[in-house]
C-alpha cells in the first residue's frame, strides 16, 4: 500500500542571507497504484516536493504520509529517480543496480538474481560488468530504472528522468516507464518539463503556482495508459488545456520576455 | 602487455635524453664535483648490493611507512570535516592556520623528542603528508555532487553507508593525486633528515659520500634516490590503477 498523501505541507530552505520559502500551503492525494504527473514553472519546488515525499527533507509545517504513515526518513519500498540518474560512477551496472539491496541488508545471493532479472528485463544483461560512464543517456536512465524495480518499489519518485535524452530515447523510454507501470501498478509521482509526457504518463497532472510552490489546478486524464493514446483527439487537448493552465501560472513568462523589456 | 612495453620504451628513451644531458653538463663544467655517468653508473653497478640497497631499504621503509600512517589518518579525518559543516566551521581555521607553516622547522625538536633512529623522521614526513592530504580529503569531499548523495541516502543508506558507497570512492582519484605529490615532498623531506641525523638511509649515505670526496659514489647515492622516488610513482600509478578501475572509462 503506497497512496501518498501531502498536507499543507512548506518547506523553507535557509538560503544564503535569507530563508527561501520552497513550498507553502502544499495539499496532494495520489491514490495506490496511481501515477500522476506534476508540471509547473521553474523553480516553483518540485524536486523539493520529491525530496519530501522521499523522506529526505524534514516539513516545516504540515506532513507527508505514505501508505497512511508519516515519512520521516526513507522509506524502504519508495524509489528515488534523480535528474543525472544518482547513478554512481565508480560502481559497474551491476553493483549500481543491486546499491538499494545492498544499502538495505540483502544477501549477496539474493541480491545476484535479483539484479540479472531486473537487468534482463531493461535489456542491460550484457553490460552488467560495464560502468556508468561506459553507457548511452538512455541506457543510464534504464540502469536508474533497474534499481528501483530490484529494490520492489512500490512508490517511484521521478524528478525529470527523462529530460536529458534526445527526443526518440525520450519517447522509447516514455513507452518503457508506461509498460513497467501497467505490469506492476507501482504509484507514480513524475515531475517533468514536458506536456506531452505529463499527459502521456499521468492518470492526473498537477500543475504547480511559482514559488512557493502549491497545487495550481489538477487535470484528470483518464484516456492515459489507453493503445495509441498519443495519437488521439483527447490527448492533444489535454495538451493545449495544460499549456493553457501553465501560461496562467506564469510558466512562460521568461521565455517570451527573452531579450524584450521586463 | 603492450602498455607495459610502452611504458617500459618510455623510461628507457627519458633515461637515455637524461644520461646524455648530464654528459654534456659534465663535459662542459669540467668540475671533479660533477663526474659524468659513467663513473656513477659503474659505481652504482659496483655498491648497488652491498651499500645502496641497504641503504635505500630503509630510506624506502621509513617514506613508505610515513606516507601509510599520514595517509591512514589523514583521509578518513579529511573526508569527515568535509562533509560536515559543523565540524568544518571549527577545523578549517585550525588547518589554515597550520597548514603553511613549514613542518621541516620542527626537525629539532622531533630529534630531541625522539632520537636520531626512524622515528623522528617518520614522524616528520608523516606531518607533512598528512597535511597535503588532509586538506586533499576535505576539498573533495565538499566538492561530492549532492545527487549522488541523495540518491543513495534514498535508498535509506546510513551517514557509514553513504560513506562507504559515495564519499571515499568519489575522492580516492583526488587522494591519489595527493599522495603523488606528497612523494617528490616526502623523499625531499627524507633526505634532509637523514643529512641531519643517524647513519642509514640514502641521505645519509650521499653525504657521506660528499664528505670522502668520493663524488661518483656521492652520484650512484642521488641515482638511487631518483629510482626511490620512480618506483614509488609506479606503485601508486599501479594502485590507483586497481581502485580506481572507472575512472579509465569515464568520459
Ligand atoms: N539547497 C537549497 N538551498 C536554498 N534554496 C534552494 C535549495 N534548493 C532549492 N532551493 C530553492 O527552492 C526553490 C524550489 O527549488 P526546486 O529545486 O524544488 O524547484 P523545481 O520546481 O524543481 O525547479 P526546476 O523546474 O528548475 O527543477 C527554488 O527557488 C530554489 O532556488
Ligand atoms: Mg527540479
Amino acid at each position: 500500500m503506497a497512496a501518498v498523501s501531502v498536507r499543507d505541507l512548506a518547506v523553507t530552505y535557509a538560503g544564503v542571507g535569507r530563508d527561501v520559502p520552497a513550498l507553502s500551503g502544499m495539499s496532494l492525494e495520489v491514490g495506490d497504484g496511481e501515477p500522476i504527473a506534476i508540471i509547473g514553472p521553474s523553480g516553483c519546488g518540485k524536486s523539493t516536493l520529491l525530496l519530501a515525499l522521499a523522506g529526505l527533507l524534514p516539513a516545516d509545517a504540515g506532513e507527508v504520509l505514505v501508505g497512511g504513515e508519516a515519512i520521516a526518513r526513507p522509506r524502504r519500498r519508495t524509489a528515488l529517480i534523480l535528474q543525472d540518474f544518482g547513478l554512481l560512477p565508480w560502481k559497474s551496472v551491476a553493483h549500481n543496480a543491486a546499491l538499494g539491496l545492498e544499502v538495505r541488508g540483502v544477501d549477496a545471493s539474493t541480491r545476484r538474481t535479483v539484479v540479472a532479472e531486473a537487468l534482463e528485463r531493461l535489456g542491460l544483461a550484457e553490460f552488467a560488468e560495464a560502468y556508468p560512464g561506459e553507457l548511452s543517456g538512455g541506457m543510464r536512465q534504464r540502469l536508474a530504472l533497474a534499481r528501483a524495480l530490484a529494490l520492489d518499489a512500490d512508490l517511484l519518485l521521478m524528478d525529470e528522468p527523462l529530460s536529458a535524452l534526445d527526443a526518440l530515447t525520450r519517447e522509447d523510454l516514455q513507452n518503457l516507464l508506461l509498460g513497467i507501470w501497467q505490469q506492476r501498478r507501482h504509484t507514480s509521482v513524475l515531475v517533468t518539463h514536458s506536456i506531452e509526457e505529463a499527459v502521456f504518463l499521468g492518470r492526473r497532472v498537477v500543475v504547480m503556482s511559482p514559488r512557493p510552490g502549491r497545487v495550481a489546478s489538477i487535470v484528470d486524464n483518464p484516456g492515459m495508459g489507453e493503445e495509441g493514446y498519443r495519437e488521439t483527439a483527447a490527448f492533444l487537448e489535454r495538451c493545449v488545456e495544460l499549456r493553457r493552465l501553465l501560461a496562467a501560472e506564469g510558466a512562460f513568462r521568461d521565455a517570451t520576455l527573452a531579450g524584450g523589456v521586463r | 602487455m603492450n602498455a607495459w612495453l610502452r611504458r617500459i620504451g618510455g623510461y628507457a628513451i627519458a633515461s637515455a635524453v637524461l644520461l646524455a644531458g648530464w654528459q654534456l653538463l659534465s663535459m662542459a663544467i669540467g668540475s671533479q664535483a660533477l663526474p659524468g655517468p659513467i663513473p656513477a653508473l659503474s659505481d652504482f653497478g659496483r655498491l648497488f648490493f652491498s651499500d645502496l640497497l641497504p641503504h635505500a631499504g630503509i630510506s624506502a621503509w621509513r617514506v613508505v611507512a610515513s606516507m601509510t600512517i599520514g595517509a591512514a589518518i589523514a583521509t578518513p579525518l579529511g573526508l569527515s570535516i568535509g562533509r560536515s559543516p559543523r565540524v568544518d566551521a571549527i577545523a578549517a581555521p585550525l588547518v589554515f592556520l597550520t597548514y603553511p607553516v613549514p613542518k621541516v622547522v620542527f626537525l629539532p625538536v622531533l630529534l630531541v623528542l625522539l632520537g636520531i633512529g626512524n622515528l623522528p623522521k617518520i614522524a616528520l614526513i608523516t606531518l607533512i603528508v598528512f597535511f597535503q592530504i588532509l586538506v586533499t580529503a576535505r576539498d573533495a569531499a565538499r566538492g561530492i555532487p549532492a545527487s549522488a548523495v541523495l540518491s543513495v541516502r534514498s535508498l535509506g543508506a546510513t551517514r557509514w553507508q553513504v560513506f562507504r558507497h559515495v564519499v571515499v570512492p568519489a575522492a580516492l582519484p583526488d587522494i591519489f593525486t595527493a599522495l603523488r605529490i606528497s612523494t617528490g615532498t616526502a623523499i625531499a623531506v627524507l633526505f634532509f633528515s637523514e643529512t641531519v641525523a643517524g647513519s642509514e638511509g640514502l641521505g645519509y649515505y650521499i653525504i657521506d659520500a660528499w664528505s670522502r670526496i668520493a663524488y661518483s659514489e656521492m652520484f650512484a647515492g642521488i641515482i638511487s634516490m631518483a629510482m626511490l622516488g620512480v618506483v614509488l610513482y609506479e606503485l601508486l600509478e599501479v594502485a590507483e590503477a586497481r581502485v580506481c578501475r572507472w575512472t579509465r572509462v569515464e568520459r
